[in-house]
């Protein structure tokens, strides 16, 4: 072994591919946070740009939930990953080409999504597209088509697929390369790259042009679920059995634990997708089914909890000193309650109540931004200085942004938590629907402050990073070479 | 194995998935097979051609201008562009289809959801909703008349006071009384939700309680 050169880090990484990609995701988070203040100022009747097509609120809400998860969070994550994947293979990624080509064209992808969430519907009157859906049997226009998270116009879905098989390909080339058993870390990435795939496939494919009715809702539940499951939270926790370990230098505590998580991850999370879809006529017993595989899936995550606060035990102050480790243990923290909250939320108990409510926009906010978004702004934080080559221009900034981001979506959640349970009781109650819309006022005022809180963070963020990145380099460039 | 590349790849990544797929997907879908999805032409009943005819009659010149005659055909053309631009606006998003057994819902809106109503081309993919801002509109049709809907679409705080719904001018020639396609198209589908029901229009049978005496 001795004899044998490691190849360092820096050797194998692409550090100008993982800037952009970090980059386009902040400015896609940016655009995504926008769209969504429209559709809260639209809420409570503050929308000054009432009655303009292409900016309606409903377009643009469909922009805010697609913006964050195909431009922001997977343009980050694949920053992310062309940080780790090189360092934990030992080898570089299948081609520099490729990877261009893959950033380019996915950039095109999320860009034409917009164009086409925005301006399609435009389009749906011209006698053209009628005639097209009409012969081809099409359910949908130019704009959106009708499944959350799978609003991609069609004619982008065979592109967005095929550029997520390539980033598997650039991806899983080297991971093969590696000989012996894999870190945990690439456990989860590996099968992240096949079930997003699969997942975006069945989604935007399957329910789009083949299953009506029931089943479509069945499969269509999957297709949610999946997309936070299998591509977002494998990527989200491999990205954090690497960073976690490198910046306290220890390992992580149980190895044991580790594969209890990914194991019971990957084999109940994608049994749970019908939960989305309790009370319909989805057969019960599908029903029962998935209720209690989420169930399962809370005690797999207590296990993951477990693991990570055991390995910065001895190590607290950390999280008051260091950023990253500060963003990634809050992430953490929320992680625990939203899985708490849906083990609670998912029976039918549950259900009955807030179902259809501002609860369930409370916990998708809480797991998307409290939870991801934080890790991806810890990463962030700790990468940037490093791909730079020098610090943080402002640590102040830098606490701004935390302070903002995690008071704002902690009170975001709660108050729609909250919102969701009145909207339970008085729908239940039986009383005009106008008192459900009344009643939530005080809730979306809350919320539009607790949303500008959070873009507020944003901003400091960007500033600090806008400042950080201008000032002339140091004399003596020694970026601190992590491992 | 659960270290191994080849056990990720193939035990986690394409079985566990394979697996849920299985029993998520396949099982419902196998259930459902004996009913076939109705055409969209099929689904133009008596209820929904008195709306369209209505239509027609309010708003003669719009309505030759950008559909012609009320026939089925032309019914069934504007069904489809209307359930496109359902989706396209967001519609989905704030307003589900799906009644509950559950929460009093059955005396809200009318009778609890069941398959059969969803097996047609017009829910592919199913428009079940995920949040309700507004009310659920599967029992919608015959509810409100067309000229409510078309003032709705204006500007919803006219007929709706604290609605928070946008306005929707681009479905209209510059005032409510003068619908354009899309205004047509989507209020004969909002008035085709429910009208497949033997009980139509299923209105409300609770009572305001700001009406009652001891309130």
């Amino acid at each position: 072994m001795s004899t044998q050169t490691i190849p360092r880090g820096e050797e194998l990484v692409e550090l100008k591919l993982v800037k952009y990609h970090l980059v386009a995701s902040l400015i896609f988070l940016g655009a995504a946070m926008l769209a969504g203040l429209l559709m809260a100022l639209q809420l409570v009747h503050w929308n000054p740009l009432q009655g303009w097509e292409l900016l309606s609120p409903g377009r643009w809400r469909m922009v805010h939930t697609n913006g964050v998860a195909y431009g922001f969070l997977a343009n980050a994550f694949l920053g992310a990953l062309y940080w780790v994947v090189p360092r934990l293979t030992l080898h570089r990624v299948y081609s520099r080409a490729l990877s261009w080509f893959i950033f380019w064209a996915w950039q095109a992808i999320v860009a034409l999504t917009v164009v086409g969430l925005i301006w399609g519907p435009s389009w749906q009157t011209a006698s053209w597209v009628q005639e097209l859906a009409q012969r081809w049997n099409l359910p949908m226009s130019l704009g959106a088509q009708g499944l959350e998270w799978g609003e991609t116009p069609f004619w982008i879905d065979p592109v967005a697929l095929l550029g997520l098989f390539l980033v598997a390909v650039n991806f899983v080339s080297p991971v093969m390369k590696t000989k012996g058993p894999l870190y945990v870390t690439l456990w989860y990435f590996l099968a992240a790259f096949v079930w997003t795939f699969l997942t975006y496939a069945m989604g935007n494919l399957l329910t789009e042009y083949h299953l009506t009715g029931t089943s479509a809702g069945a499969v269509g539940g999957l297709f949610i679920h999946d997309l936070v499951g299998l591509f977002v939270t494998p990527l989200g926790w491999g990205l954090m059995y690497y960073f976690v370990p490198i910046i306290l230098r220890k390992p992580i505590w149980s190895h044991g634990l580790s594969l209890v998580g990914f194991w019971g991850l990957a084999f109940f999370y994608p049994l749970s997708g019908i939960h989305h879809f309790l009370y319909t006529p989805i057969p019960m017993f599908l029903q029962y089914g998935s209720v209690i595989s989420t169930i399962a899936v809370e005690l797999v995550v207590t296990t993951v909890i477990i693991n990570f606060m055991a390995t910065v035990w001895g190590q607290g102050r950390m999280i008051y000193t260091n950023l990253p480790i500060r963003w990634f243990y809050t992430g953490m923290v929320f992680y625990f309650l939203t899985c708490l909250q849906c083990a609670l939320q998912v029976t039918l108990t549950f259900q009955k109540l807030i179902h259809f409510t501002d609860w369930v926009v409370g916990h998708a906010h809480l797991v998307m931004f409290g939870v991801f978004t934080m890790w991806l702004f810890g990463i962030m934080t700790y990468l940037f200085p490093v791909i730079l080559g020098r610090p943080w221009y402002s640590r102040q900034l830098a606490e701004w942004h935390f302070w903002l981001s995690a008071a704002g979506v902690f009170v975001m959640s709660a108050d729609l938590i909250l919102a969701g349970v009145f909207q339970g009781f008085w729908w239940a109650s039986l009383q005009p629907w106008d008192v459900s819309i009344t009643g939530s006022q005080p809730f979306w005022v809350l919320r539009v402050f607790a949303g500008l809180a959070m873009f507020g963070g944003f901003l400091c963020f960007v500033w600090n990073l806008y400042k950080t990145w201008c000032e002339p380099a140091p004399a003596t460039a020694t970026a601190a070479a992590p491992a | 194995m659960f270290e191994t590349k080849g056990g990720v790849l193939f035990l986690a990544g394409f079985g566990f998935f394979a697996l849920a797929f299985l029993s998520n997907a396949v099982v419902p879908v196998l259930m459902y097979k004996d009913l076939p999805e109705q055409p969209v032409e099929e689904l133009v009943n008596p209820r929904i051609m008195y709306q369209f005819e209505e239509l027609s009659r309010r708003y003669p010149e719009q309505f030759r201008k950008y559909v012609g005659e009320p026939t089925p055909e032309n019914c069934a053309k504007l069904l489809r562009l209307g359930r496109q631009i359902y989706i396209g606006e967001g519609c989905w998003h704030c307003h589900s289809q799906f009644v509950r057994p559950v929460s009093n819902e059955s005396l809200r809106w009318g009778p609890v959801a069941q398959s059969h109503e969803y097996q047609n081309a017009l829910q592919r993919p199913v428009m079940f909703g995920t949040r309700r801002v507004g009310p659920d509109l599967s029992r919608e049709g015959g509810r409100h008349a067309n000229d409510w809907h078309a003032v709705h679409f204006f500007n919803p705080p006219v007929v709706s006071p604290d609605s928070p719904m946008p306005a929707y001018p681009w479905f209209f020639d510059g005032s409510p009384d003068k619908p354009n396609l899309r205004g047509l198209a989507i209020i004969t589908y909002v008035q085709w939700l429910g009208s497949w029901l033997k009980e139509y229009p299923y209105y409300e049978q609770w009572n305001d309680i700001r009406q009652a005496e001891d309130y």
